[in-house]
């Protein structure tokens, strides 16, 4: 950077957080992603059928056309390795970066750092979505049926949020919560009314909802999800900067060029396309989106255009983490993947309102 | 503090003429804003030309109108009746990043909802600026702007850290960055303390030398005298008078319009008008 004497000395000054920002950026992403392929080589290996790092890489490498002397002899290695775990850690970390990124969005257009997919009912009104097309047996869209309604509901859900709980261009603490609790006691309601419509089956589909499981995720899941995700990932790139404006206040922003109206629009668009791509068929995770930002706020900064990035990694290595907690806690048993993100993401949430409440001197 | 040589505005858009001295850039024309709930409206009938070359105050009491004129030369309200103009064209028609680059607007209300630092919050001033040829001053402009406010010393600084002063002239620091040739400034030295504010008021006043027009809601009539080309008194949603400080914050109007007897005398010194309520 070249620049005039007179303003050397400040150069200086500046200059040294914002290398000393993308320093902690470069490493919080190596490191995300390093994370991420050791959670998810060791838990291809774990389960009933246990295979070594090294084994998991051979197959990995075979399936990709290179021969190793690590891939196993049995045919089943390949098989359990790559059709059922690899898809179900796929979805995870697909799953895991749709969440956080959702998070970070609603936390930018609310202004406020505790809001959050499950936290403000959005993951209600995507998993009532989800559990009507079910329930009622809708086939109207063939296997995009059920997204498609998760997306409606999500949709719904997260524009009443919107609407009802902001005031000046701003949203309290208390009335995003409150707002949050009304609406998944709605979608809640929702919920309880279509399991006792539904037959044995859709039930236990239902119930399947409200705990969030990675179990049975197959390939054409992916094929559906992927898409999803990286357009709501790459658009939520496309507007980082536009959020960093929203910080200042609506007023602010439209006064430095962003149309406020309709960057809300899209933001709430992406927050609902998200959060069906994740509540689809992995049910209701929570606190993903609320955890895994604030990390990363702490990690590298709250400028969007890097939380998005760091935020979509984290999320995914923190879903690959619990899911294989979920399978491997207790042996011959599945546990629900989003009690445990609730057991880590409940009392992080108090901690968070708690401090919250001290640093603003109120719940305001 | 300095004047802000750094921020003076490259606005490739801008015709020569308008930023004459004297030019009208900003102006208000008949703007009518009723008010919801009441018979009076907030605004009635109110005309103000903001010039460049000159730092214009609006000036009145309480509920006089001066935020809702505020808002409507900001573009943040749309008047019932009337026309807002910038350099002749309307207001509501220029598309919101080509505004943003010819006025910028400090607002009293500037909180920010994460902890961004200092040095971050001054370059989203330039956000209107990205992908244009300006964008390459975008450190130098920054760093002017935080010269020119006194805070290059806590540049590296979260917001949330700052006292409240501290975070006003971070707000109008990104304002200066911004670098426009149009500045609406509500209560600039209203967090500020008495060196604060008129390093602020310095500020302002050098933007209007170099050619900016600037309109400042000032509640210190002190300091609207002291610094003001071009005073507009506002009282029950009118303008009272335009013109200057002297001429138009006189004992009789300021009583009329505030309710309180006040003296008004030169000052010993510099021979300026200075207000003294009667006590």
């Amino acid at each position: 950077m070249t620049t005039a004497t007179a303003t050397a000395t400040t150069e200086v000054v500046t200059a040294v957080p914002a290398a000393h920002r993308t320093r902690r950026f470069a490493l919080t992403v190596a490191g995300l992603s390093v994370g991420i392929a050791v959670v998810a080589v060791v838990s291809l290996g774990l389960g009933q059928y246990w295979l070594t790092p090294a084994q998991v890489t051979g197959v990995l490498l075979q399936a990709v056309g290179i021969d190793t002397p690590w891939a196993p002899d049995a045919p089943t290695a390949a098989g359990v390795v790559l059709g059922i775990r690899l898809p179900r850690i796929v979805l995870g970390l697909l799953v895991g970066a749709a969440l956080a990124v959702s998070g970070v969005l609603m936390q930018a257009i609310f202004g406020n750092p505790l809001a959050d997919a499950g936290v403000v009912g959005v993951s209600s009104g995507a998993a009532f979505g989800a559990a009507a097309s079910i329930t009622f047996g809708v086939g109207v869209l063939g296997m995009w049926t059920t997204p498609a309604f998760a997306f409606l509901g999500g949709l719904v859900a997260v524009f009443s949020v919107y609407l009802i709980s902001r005031s000046g261009g701003r949203t309290e603490v208390v009335t995003l919560l409150l707002t949050g609790i009304a609406i998944n006691a709605i979608a809640g309601a929702g919920l309880a009314f279509l399991t006792f419509l539904g037959t044995t089956s859709t039930r236990e589909q239902i119930v399947f909802w409200q705990l969030g499981s990675l179990n049975g995720a197959l390939w054409q899941n992916i094929a559906l999800v992927a898409p999803l995700v990286v357009v709501g990932v790459a658009a939520a790139v496309a507007v980082a900067h536009r959020l960093d404006l929203f910080a200042l206040g609506e007023r602010t922003a439209r006064h430095l060029g962003v149309r406020v109206e309709l960057l809300r629009v899209v933001v709430i668009v992406l927050v609902a396309l998200l959060v069906c791509a994740a509540v689809s068929f992995a049910g209701i995770i929570g606190f993903v989106g609320l955890v895994v930002p604030h990390l990363m706020r702490m990690a590298i900064g709250p400028a969007h255009l890097p939380l998005v990035v760091a935020s979509a990694l984290g999320g995914a290595l923190l879903i690959a983490v619990a899911d294989l907690v979920a399978r491997t806690a207790v042996p011959l048993a599945d546990l629900p993947i989003g009690m445990i993100t609730s057991l880590v993401g409940g009392p992080f949430f108090l901690w968070l309102l708690l401090r919250t409440r001290r640093r603003a001197g109120g719940w305001g | 503090m300095t004047p802000v040589d750094a921020a003076t505005p490259a606005t490739p858009t801008t015709t020569a003429a308008s930023t004459v001295a004297g030019a009208v850039r900003l102006a208000a024309r008949g703007v009518t804003v009723a008010r919801t709930g009441s018979a009076a409206p907030a605004l009635a009938d109110a005309s103000i030309d903001v010039r460049a070359g000159e730092l214009h105050a609006l000036v009145g009491p309480n509920g006089a109108g001066k935020s809702t004129l505020f808002g409507v030369l900001a573009g943040d309200l749309a008047p019932d009746a009337g026309d807002v103009l910038l350099d002749g064209a309307p207001l509501g028609g220029i598309p919101p990043r080509l505004l943003a680059r010819h006025r910028a607007v400090l607002l009293q209300q500037n909180a920010v909802s994460f902890p961004f630092a200092v040095e971050q919050v001054v370059r989203m001033g330039r956000a209107p600026w990205a992908r244009t040829p300006a964008e390459l001053d975008d450190d130098a402009i920054v760093a002017g702007a935080l010269e020119a406010t006194d805070l290059v010393a806590l540049a590296g600084r979260t917001i949330s850290s700052l006292s409240g002063g501290e975070r006003a002239r971070a707000a109008l620091a990104r304002v200066l960055a911004q670098a426009c040739d149009v500045l609406l400034l509500d209560e600039p030295t209203a967090a500020l303390d008495l060196r604060h504010q008129e390093d602020v008021l310095r500020v302002a006043r050098s933007r209007a030398r170099e050619g900016a027009a600037v309109a400042v809601v000032l509640h210190d009539l002190n300091a609207a005298l002291g610094v003001a080309d071009r005073v507009t008194l506002l009282a029950d949603g009118r303008v009272v008078a335009t013109g200057g400080p002297a001429e138009v914050l006189t004992a009789e109007a300021i009583e009329d319009a505030y309710g309180q007897p006040v003296d008004v005398f030169p000052h010993p010194v510099t021979g300026i008008p200075v207000v003294a309520p009667r006590r």
